[in-house]
């Protein structure tokens, strides 16, 4: 099993969800995050025009058995991609366990229904 | 406003006067008048709390916000007693001899010797003549000093955008005291008292253009200077937390801005619904050539400019209210959002002071420039005594400059002494840890937007 974290574009979240689900990964939590870096972006407040280092992005978490990784980064990487600098990065990592709490199911049987 | 102008006042109001009951001996409360000035009462307190604290407190950060709600309702609470224990009697009351001029005595001091049916000695285009042979306005003298009160409440309250976010929560309200006190009621005394030596200069501030907003604008920037600025401040303005607070702050401001300034007539007729007017479409043209400027300049129209477009004209429209016509509400509406945009936008930048909230940049710049348009708008048409230099009267002018030179010098002086003084007794800076982790943490024990349930 392993835990896939993307940091994206938020204007491209809506193609990264649709491919997700193309691609039979119906499930994920995701939540808005601030990068703060030496790379800027241009904002306005009441008319000052200046480079902000607070950067806006969005981060997806999805675990998913082994069989599965590939094809949920190829959807990522190729529905976030701009090619601009700012697009974003896939993380891969290991879970030792997951638990499904109504029936008790561990191991990959927790991450997807047989039925 | 509060032309206590005797003479003028009857002859320019002949006509409301006959429609009052003819034979008056006995002057009478006049219920019509005196029902919109109650609520006009209302939408000025409606305007500190919650419309500036909403205003402002949408464009400080996500830690501040709870400060300064705070200020504006302690603000409320706390002038508004002062103003009953003396503010009311040393701007509006009367002393002797050479202070006469310059501040009001005790004699009203916790209203004493004002009774329920005293109708109010202040008035503009209403007035009925007594049983001695005097004149006297149509709404009860209470009444005149809540709508007053209001006006003395969200004077210094404006002033918080100047040092919002670094300042302590003692040194903020022990200055907010000492400044009501020695600032705002001797300058309220010069410009609508009857003894003030502005009013018998015949300078024109219909709402509190000089008085509200000149005032509170100088006295904004000289705290900023002093407080210095915010230690992650980086010179140029820090995104507001809450553009929907922002929103609807400027929204309640518009709204209670009517009771600002079409109660100052304090009467219902007329010149209340010319004021109404000209407050409504000076707000509005300077909000949509707010708008026109950001987008031409930052790509954009923001929410955020357009809500400080339209305050910018109100303030600019408040002297004014009583004394121009639909074509001069125009010309302030965008001739205030022009300068103050320039004012905000590049200005403040360019000298670096941290202004937070531009409480100088809009309330000080607008309200300066709106004194002085005042004197050029005036127009005949709305009061016949008044007239600006765009209508050959350039004297009126020359008073308004004075008016305003002299209100920034005072008050920038005084505001300089005054927050000097609170430094030494409490304290007005807040430290490194207790800034960082922001003012509703540390000066209030709550935050806004807790992680719980």
């Amino acid at each position: 099993m392993k835990r896939i974290e993307a940091i994206i574009r938020k204007s491209k979240f809506e193609e990264v969800k649709k491919a997700l689900y193309e691609v039979d990964i119906d499930w994920f939590s995701y939540w808005d995050i601030t990068g703060l870096g030496k790379s800027t972006e241009e904002q306005v407040v009441r008319g000052q025009v200046f480079q902000s280092n607070y950067i806006q992005r969005r981060m997806l978490s999805i675990v998913v058995r082994d069989v599965n990784v590939e094809k949920t980064v190829n959807a990522i990487m190729n529905t976030a991609r701009t090619g601009d600098p700012g697009d974003g990065k896939i993380f891969v990592c290991d879970v030792e366990q997951s638990y499904r709490i109504r029936t008790g199911e561990t191991g990959p049987e927790a991450l997807y229904n047989k039925e | 406003m509060k032309k206590v102008a005797f003479i003028i006042g009857l002859l320019m109001t002949a006509g409301a006067v006959s429609a009052q009951t003819a034979p008056a001996v006995i002057p009478v409360v006049d219920t019509g008048d005196t029902a919109w000035m109650i609520v006009a009462t209302a939408l000025v307190l409606l305007m500190t709390i919650p419309g500036l604290a909403l205003f402002y407190g949408g464009l400080v950060r996500r830690k501040n916000v709870l400060n300064v709600l705070m200020q504006c309702i302690i603000i409320t609470a706390v002038i508004s007693i002062e103003w009953m224990v003396c503010g009311y009697s040393l701007s509006f009351g009367s002393s002797h001899g050479v202070l006469a001029p310059f501040i009001g005595g005790f004699d009203w001091a916790f209203l004493n010797g004002i009774h329920i049916g005293d109708l109010s000695p202040y008035f503009i285009s209403h007035s009925q003549p007594t049983a001695d042979g005097g004149t006297i306005g149509t709404i009860p003298h209470i009444i005149f000093i809540l709508f007053q009160c209001m006006f003395a409440v969200i004077t210094p309250a404006l002033i918080i955008g100047a040092f919002s976010e670094r300042i302590k929560f003692k040194g903020f309200l022990v200055f907010t005291i000492l400044w009501s006190l020695f600032i705002y009621n001797p300058i309220a005394h010069w410009v609508w008292s009857s003894d003030g030596w502005l009013f018998k200069l015949g300078a024109l501030d219909f709402a509190g253009g000089t008085v509200v907003h000149i005032n509170a604008g100088i006295a904004a920037i000289v705290t900023a200077l002093m407080l210095g600025k915010r230690r992650d401040y980086q010179g140029h303005a820090i995104p507001p937390h809450n553009i929907p607070h922002v929103f609807i702050g400027a929204a309640l401001l518009w709204f209670g801005w009517f009771g600002f300034n079409a109660g100052s007539g304090l009467a219902a007729d007329g010149l209340a619904a010319n004021a109404f007017l000209v407050t409504h479409i000076a707000a509005a043209t300077a909000a949509l050539t707010w708008a026109l400027l950001d987008w031409f300049h930052g790509g954009k129209p923001t929410i955020v400019g357009i809500c400080t477009g339209a305050v910018a004209g109100l303030v600019a429209i408040t002297p004014a209210a009583g004394f121009v016509d639909l074509t001069g509400a125009l010309i302030i509406g965008v001739a205030v959002s022009v300068i103050c945009f320039l004012m905000v936008a590049f200005v403040k930048p360019k000298l670096g002071y941290d202004d937070a909230l531009d409480a100088f940049g809009v309330h000080g710049i607008g309200g300066i420039l709106g004194a002085i348009l005042t004197g050029v708008l005036a127009t005949p048409i709305v009061q016949s005594a008044y007239s600006g230099a765009a209508y050959g009267n350039w004297h009126q002018l020359g008073v308004q400059a004075i008016a305003v030179a002299t209100t920034l010098a005072y008050s920038g002086v005084g505001t300089f002494l005054l927050f000097k003084l609170t430094d030494k007794l409490v304290g007005v800076r807040a430290d490194v840890a207790e800034e960082a982790i922001g003012l509703d943490e540390s000066q209030h024990g709550e935050t806004a937007y807790t992680a719980f349930d």
